[in-house]
């Protein structure tokens, strides 16, 4: 647990963890309202976005893949409300049919193109490449003073801790009317609230999480976060700002333990390969949504009896 | 590409292009038909859960058919661990929903993304393992038809067939709930087991899926020929007919674009030939298309502007609105200098007297409730009969002379 540990372990479990909380903090406001597969339908669009970015500029840096996957998602909320109004379709399906076409074309413009020199593929897109974001110019935890040292971390790191921290303050801020417009829409228009922007504002909030988080940790890691972490905190409690704490640890929890359990628990089974850290951090947030399931005390619906 | 495209379309690009497209069109067909029912039941995306669902099983048959001494790409086995833990996904959705407080859109979130995740974890373990030959395992996320087997093309055939049968037999009950899940209730349908058929149907489709257009697509291919459907048509069997048909046409014409020029995936050339002809749908489709809507917003606009214009001209009011003045001038009801022309007074006179006629009728009516055929813009003798007319008149009085 010294220089290694620093070198290879610590900034991938800190950009895990905080890309962790970073999606779960929107997706405890997502379950409540039953948008929980916004955060499924962005982490699919966001990929023609960073392919058509990368095509324009010739490049994998990251302001460009940002702005194209922030593009795409703006595109994909478009036509989702333009299919359900024009077609009047029920949102699950208009929903389905744009992300699943957007994708597709994601993939053929990527088979197209040759991204053979670059790192982007279609399994980097889904499993990110959390192991390799390791801290070079660590030696040991005396790096963390050293501005030489830090001037190397990987830049997905100040990244995604600015995107959270961000997501933290805005959850803040809105508070009051996020909660009330959450609970009782109505209820909150007559108090003046604007509900509508309240809900893009979320919306995009969401997509700004995804999108950071996507591009350090990868889709799967960012669809788990924004639903298993809160909808397992939706079953410990009542309220909403115990609700938020319970997500926000369990979101920490699976990062940590599935970060550890991926590159540790190979080696305990005799095995000296590690597996993927974005799969086992979206398999722990599982096992704890459905511990949740199985023990939560709050985890049945008000009015029917508990533990029955 | 033009001539490879033809070729492949008429079956002649080779053997195995044509076991692709006839068993993609099968495929196609199987999965527009069975997603209309998940579509009308409103549960389109539970389809995603059960597709994602299908990796970690593709890994366990992978590992155990290994450790049993195999080379682990045999399909079928690979399709019946797909299908267990597809299975085992959609049971877990049900239950969450039906036993704890989430919503099934959370439910459905939690299990794509925990077992797709967990498969992960199986795949990279598998690319660490000495035996066995992983290749062909990324394929089946996005559908890899380069180097398929006869006997998976037979598989991926008879499946698709099978499957086709399947929801022929089952129309009646699964149009029934899928209408009106309460009415087939009391009719003495058992709406469980046929959510259950509806749901097997499904699953079916996505492990025969797989091979083709892979695992994360094959939900396009549920639920995109349905919503495209959905605009031709306002009868369920017809929704179901032209899902059936447009995912066959996309099946079908997608393999053979894929089969005339390299670097063209098949999985995602299938998609987006389904969404093509779901724009195209969402457009020129009679009656809910975009442009049918247009059409009659644009026909319901000139007709209030008309009867406006003609009701100004005969009380003498100066019209200043330009798509009134143009359309009466278009009708040749008014000049350029905008005096009413003979035809105009002739029927601004007319407007004039339907009017009246139609305050008298929305008070004889008041009582049964204002129709919507009352709105004033049908001429008023198609909706009234010749008798009930000259009965209205006889309340109007004698004619007056106007617009003087």
């Amino acid at each position: 647990m010294g220089s290694e540990f620093v070198q290879l372990s610590l900034t991938p479990i800190l950009i895990g963890v905080l890309a962790s909380i970073a999606c779960a903090l929107p997706g405890n406001f997502l379950i409540l309202r039953r948008q929980a597969l916004i955060g499924d339908a962005i982490s699919h669009v966001v990929l023609p976005g960073i392919v058509v970015a990368f095509l324009i500029t010739g490049t994998v840096a990251s302001l460009p893949m940002m702005l194209g996957a922030a593009g795409a998602a703006i595109i994909a909320v478009i036509l989702i409300e333009a299919i359900k109004r024009l077609g009047r379709i029920e949102p699950g399906a208009a929903m389905g049919v744009v992300f699943t076409s957007m994708f597709a074309g994601g993939v053929l413009l990527l088979e197209q193109s040759d991204t053979s020199s670059v790192h982007l593929d279609v399994e980097h897109a889904l499993m990110g490449n959390l192991e390799s974001l390791i801290w070079f110019a660590a030696d040991d935890w005396s790096s963390l003073v050293d501005p030489v040292a830090l001037a190397s971390l990987p830049p997905e790191l100040p990244r995604i801790a600015v995107v959270c921290a961000m997501v933290g303050i805005l959850t803040y801020l809105f508070w009051r009317p996020l909660k009330i417009s959450t609970f009782d829409e109505g209820f909150a228009r007559s108090m003046g609230i604007p509900t509508t922007l309240i809900s893009i504002g979320l919306v995009i909030a969401a997509a700004v999480a995804a999108v950071a988080a996507f591009d350090a940790v990868g889709s799967i890691i960012v669809i788990a976060m924004f639903i298993c972490p809160p909808a397992a905190a939706r079953l410990m409690t009542n309220q909403l700002e115990a609700q938020l704490i319970w997500s926000v640890v369990f979101a920490v929890l699976s990062a940590v333990l599935g970060y550890v359990f991926a590159g540790y628990g190979p080696l305990w089974f005799g095995s000296e390969n590690a597996v993927s850290a974005a799969g086992m951090i979206a398999t722990v947030s599982g096992i704890i949504l459905g511990l949740a399931c199985l023990f939560g005390p709050q985890r049945r619906r008000i009015g029917e009896a508990a533990g029955v | 590409m033009w001539t490879t495209f033809l070729d492949a379309l008429l079956l002649q690009a080779g053997y195995n292009a044509a076991l692709v497209a006839i068993g993609a069109a099968l495929l196609g067909i199987a999965a527009g038909t069975s997603g209309t029912f998940l579509f009308l039941r409103k549960r389109a995306l539970v389809s995603d859960a059960i597709a994602h669902a299908t990796l970690p099983g593709i890994g366990l048959a992978f590992i155990l058919m290994v450790a049993l001494g195999g080379d682990g790409r045999d399909l079928a086995g690979l399709m019946l661990g797909s299908a267990l833990t597809a299975a085992a996904g959609l049971l877990l959705v049900e239950w969450t929903a039906r036993e704890t407080r989430l919503s099934e859109d959370a439910a459905i979130g939690a299990v794509l993304s925990v077992f797709f995740g967990f498969g992960i974890v199986l795949l990279t373990f598998i690319q660490t393992m000495s035996s066995g030959r992983q290749a062909g395992l990324d394929g089946l996320l996005l559908g890899s038809t380069a180097g398929m087997l006869f006997q998976d093309g037979i598989i991926i055939a008879i499946g698709g067939a099978l499957s086709v049968v399947a929801v022929y037999v089952l129309r009646r009950p699964m149009t029934l709930v899928g209408f009106d899940a309460e009415f087939a209730e009391a009719a003495g349908v058992n709406v469980r087991h046929v959510d259950l058929a509806i749901m097997g149907l499904v699953l079916g489709v996505t492990v025969i899926g797989l091979k083709i257009v892979g695992l994360i697509l094959i939900v396009a291919m549920l639920i995109i020929p349905a919503v495209a459907a959905r605009f031709w048509t306002e009868r369920t069997e017809f929704v179901v007919l032209g899902a059936g048909l447009i995912g066959g046409a996309s099946g079908y014409i997608g393999a053979a674009l894929s089969a005339s020029a390299p670097a063209l995936p098949t999985g995602p050339i299938i998609v987006l030939v389904c969404a093509l002809l779901f724009g195209l749908s969402l457009l020129f489709a009679p009656i809910r298309g975009v442009l049918a809507s247009v059409v009659r917003h644009r026909r319901f606009q000139i007709r209030v502007h008309r009867r406006q214009g003609l009701l100004a001209l005969v009380h003498g009011e100066a019209i200043h609105d330009r798509m009134t003045l143009a359309v009466l001038r278009r009708d040749g009801l008014i000049r350029a200098d905008g005096v009413a022309t003979d035809s105009g007074r002739a029927l601004a006179a007319k407007a004039l007297l339907d009017e009246r006629r139609w305050e008298i009728v929305r008070e004889l009516h008041f009582a049964d409730g204002v129709k919507a055929s009352l709105d004033g813009l049908t001429p008023i003798e198609e909706v009234l009969t010749r008798d009930e007319l000259a009965e209205i008149d006889k309340r109007l009085g004698p004619p007056v002379v106007v617009g003087g």
